[in-house]
């Protein structure tokens, strides 16, 4: 009960505090129209998941260095993996009346209720790097992120190209059940479908090194012949390098190895040669970003799905690009 | 006791067994770089880290405790030695600042049980929890990588043998000696079997209780040594997540009662031994990841049938049945 009455006078106390700090800094957005306030300058309410990954600082950083560079001005929240912690986010922007609003969803359901009252409000709404699982899509304006499928296409793709009489593959996967998980898989799988190249065993790493190490160690013991190991995220081609090394074959060489990422310990393991290829998935989304939240506010038209720009590496271009990465 | 440990012993064979059927050449071990190489090799390195936080947890769980934040522990003194390494730092250092960070955090765990009497399944989740917050904090959410050669020693290391398995197996040896040819085994036993009467025998249970909180948070941090070194980074995140879940596992399976007052060291070992087997038959056999969960859970409760009172009854009514 206590509980109760302390989150309502803070509530309250929040509700006041917005109230007098979107009165001071401008007028026009109480006129409830999403327009840009008068001096031109666009107020962005970003909720972000939290800190869980070098890819997520990166994205963070991103986002707060393009609104600083595209005079937006940026209220930032970090949810720490909380859903909870995210829609009260939300709702704090609504009452801000920012002009628009970005977020990465913790999880895919359960957004209808914020999302309207945001769209009562007149606030667009961007969905970065993840999509939220609702049969309204007029609850958002677009969604910006990676193409997870084609990301595991370009794997597969580029595998075909440089097969080199390389037959048996082994996959790992990221955590059972996640999206990029299952996308990257499907991308790959109908990449070099049709080709001698097929997936002779494929186990989940759940995205860390000690599993990627721990399966690939396994594989080196129970399949006769690897040529290639094609990993969902970099962290597991790392332990799976590791596990390599161990069996006392040359990473790289004696086995392909192509991931998904380009994290900068990745990038410098394929600078190295001991990954053969990497398909980036681009955290830097920040100056995209910018642009979708200009246009949205102005009213324009922007296309309901909008993938970021994403490139791919070879050992030659990481070893040009490596200086530059900063996650 | 012999009957107890009968049967962890029949799953770790038959599972053996299993892995010989699919995979032919699963028990052969090779010399490779000068260090033995193959299967059984992988299963007791991987399950090094879990045997060393099983030991602690079943002195722990002998006197009617339990410790949550060993996984969180773990993470921590993983962080701790990359984070010192990465800024320059000498590994053994390192690995010693994380060592007496940890037994500090063992102290606060004692001291939670054993002086302010809180639950033990409550005094350890706050690490548990509050664990993983600080290896963020220390890390800054990223995945430190170094690159240092004694360092890796700890997790990848061999001297013919893993050196993180000889490690484990050493203090295996030491706790069984301390505890089974002195009388702190027994002592520890009647503190988790009534604590007011050890204390009113004469017993200092409190300290026995803080002691064996202290002891499992090392445990804990030299696993985690072990597997941060094994890919020479550490990742807050990640890191021994679980890890408690799988220690206490290994503990039951072994025979040692939740209810505190007996415990089996040989059991430990065999259950920590199943436990790793059980995840390299998975990915050795290729059971799918989607039914890997299921698979293990099958295996686990057909053990744990097999060494409960009534499963053990059904047995000896069967043979009674039979005419002599």
């Amino acid at each position: 009960m206590l509980k109760k009455i302390t989150t309502a006078a803070a509530a309250v106390l929040l509700a006041a505090l917005t109230a007098c700090g979107s009165g001071g800094s401008g007028d026009a957005g109480s006129s409830g129209a999403p327009k840009a306030n008068d001096d031109g300058k666009i107020t962005m309410g970003f909720a972000q998941v939290g800190a869980e990954s070098g890819w997520r600082t990166a994205n963070t950083k991103s986002i707060q260095e393009s609104a600083e560079k595209a005079g937006i001005e940026l209220k930032f929240s970090d949810a720490q993996q909380k859903q909870e912690n995210q829609i009260k986010a939300i709702r704090s922007y609504i009452q801000q009346k920012v002009d628009v609003i970005a977020f990465s969803p913790v999880v895919e359901t359960g957004w209808d209720a914020v999302l309207l009252e945001a769209k009562r409000a007149n606030i667009p709404v961007i969905l970065t790097d993840r999509a939220v699982d609702s049969d309204d899509t007029s609850l958002y304006k677009t969604f910006l992120g990676s193409d997870f499928v084609e990301e595991g296409k370009k794997a597969g793709e580029w595998l075909k190209a440089n097969a080199g009489g390389a037959k048996n593959v082994v996959e790992l996967q990221g955590t059972t059940g996640a999206a990029p998980a299952i996308d990257r898989k499907k991308g790959f799988e109908d990449a070099i479908q049709g080709t001698d190249l097929k997936i002779v065993a494929t186990q989940t790493g759940d995205f860390t090194r000690s599993g990627g190490k721990q399966v690939m160690e396994a594989f080196l013991k129970s399949v006769p012949q690897i040529d290639v190991v094609y990993a969902h995220n970099d962290d597991m081609g790392l332990g799976a390098i590791e596990a390599i090394k161990a069996a006392g074959k040359v990473p790289g060489k004696d086995i392909k190895i192509i991931t998904v990422d380009a994290v900068k310990d990745g990038m410098t393991a394929l600078a190295a040669g001991e990954i053969n290829f990497i398909v980036e998935c681009n955290p830097l989304l920040g100056d995209q970003l910018m642009d979708l939240a200009k246009k949205v506010v102005a009213g324009e038209e922007v296309p309901p799905r909008v993938v970021t720009e994403e490139t791919t590496f070879t050992s030659e271009q990481a070893k040009t690009e490596l200086p530059n990465r900063k996650y | 006791m012999k009957n107890r440990l009968l049967w962890p012993v029949v799953a770790l064979v038959a599972l053996l067994m299993l892995n010989v059927v699919v995979t032919p050449s699963f028990f052969s071990v090779r010399l490779q770089d000068g260090h033995l190489y193959g299967s059984l090799i992988d299963i007791l390195r991987n399950g090094a880290p879990t045997l060393l936080i099983a030991l602690g947890m079943t002195l722990v769980i002998a006197t009617r405790g339990i410790d949550l934040s060993v996984g969180a522990v773990a993470a921590i003194a993983g962080a701790v030695t990359c984070t010192h390494i990465a800024s320059g730092g000498n590994a053994w250092v390192a690995m010693g600042l994380a060592l007496a960070l940890c037994a500090v955090l063992g102290l606060w765990n004692g001291f939670l049980v054993s002086v302010l009497g809180i639950q033990p399944i409550i005094a350890t989740l706050v690490l548990m929890t509050a664990g993983r917050g600080i290896a963020m904090l220390i890390t800054e959410g990223q995945i430190i990588t170094v690159n240092d050669d004694s360092y890796r020693q700890v997790g990848a290391g061999f001297l013919v043998l893993p050196i993180a398995i000889l490690i484990s197996l050493a203090v295996l040896g030491l706790v069984a000696l301390v505890t089974r040819r002195t009388a702190l085994g027994l002592l520890i036993e009647s503190v988790g079997v009534n604590p007011s009467a050890s204390r009113l025998a004469g017993v200092r249970a409190r300290t026995i209780i803080w002691t064996v909180y202290v002891f499992a948070a090392l445990c804990a941090a030299v696993a985690g040594l072990m597997i941060s070194s094994n890919v020479s980074a550490a990742d807050a995140n990640n890191a021994g997540l679980w890890i408690e879940m799988d220690a206490i596992l290994a503990v039951v399976i072994g025979g040692t009662s939740l209810a505190g007052g007996r415990y089996s060291l040989t059991g430990t070992l065999l259950g920590a031994l199943i436990i790793q087997t059980l995840t390299t038959t998975v990915y050795t056999i290729g059971i799918a990841p989607e039914i890997t969960l299921v698979f293990k859970a099958i295996v686990v409760i057909a053990v744990c049938l097999m060494q409960a009172p009534v499963g053990i009854r059904v047995r000896v009514r069967g043979k009674q049945g039979v005419p002599a």
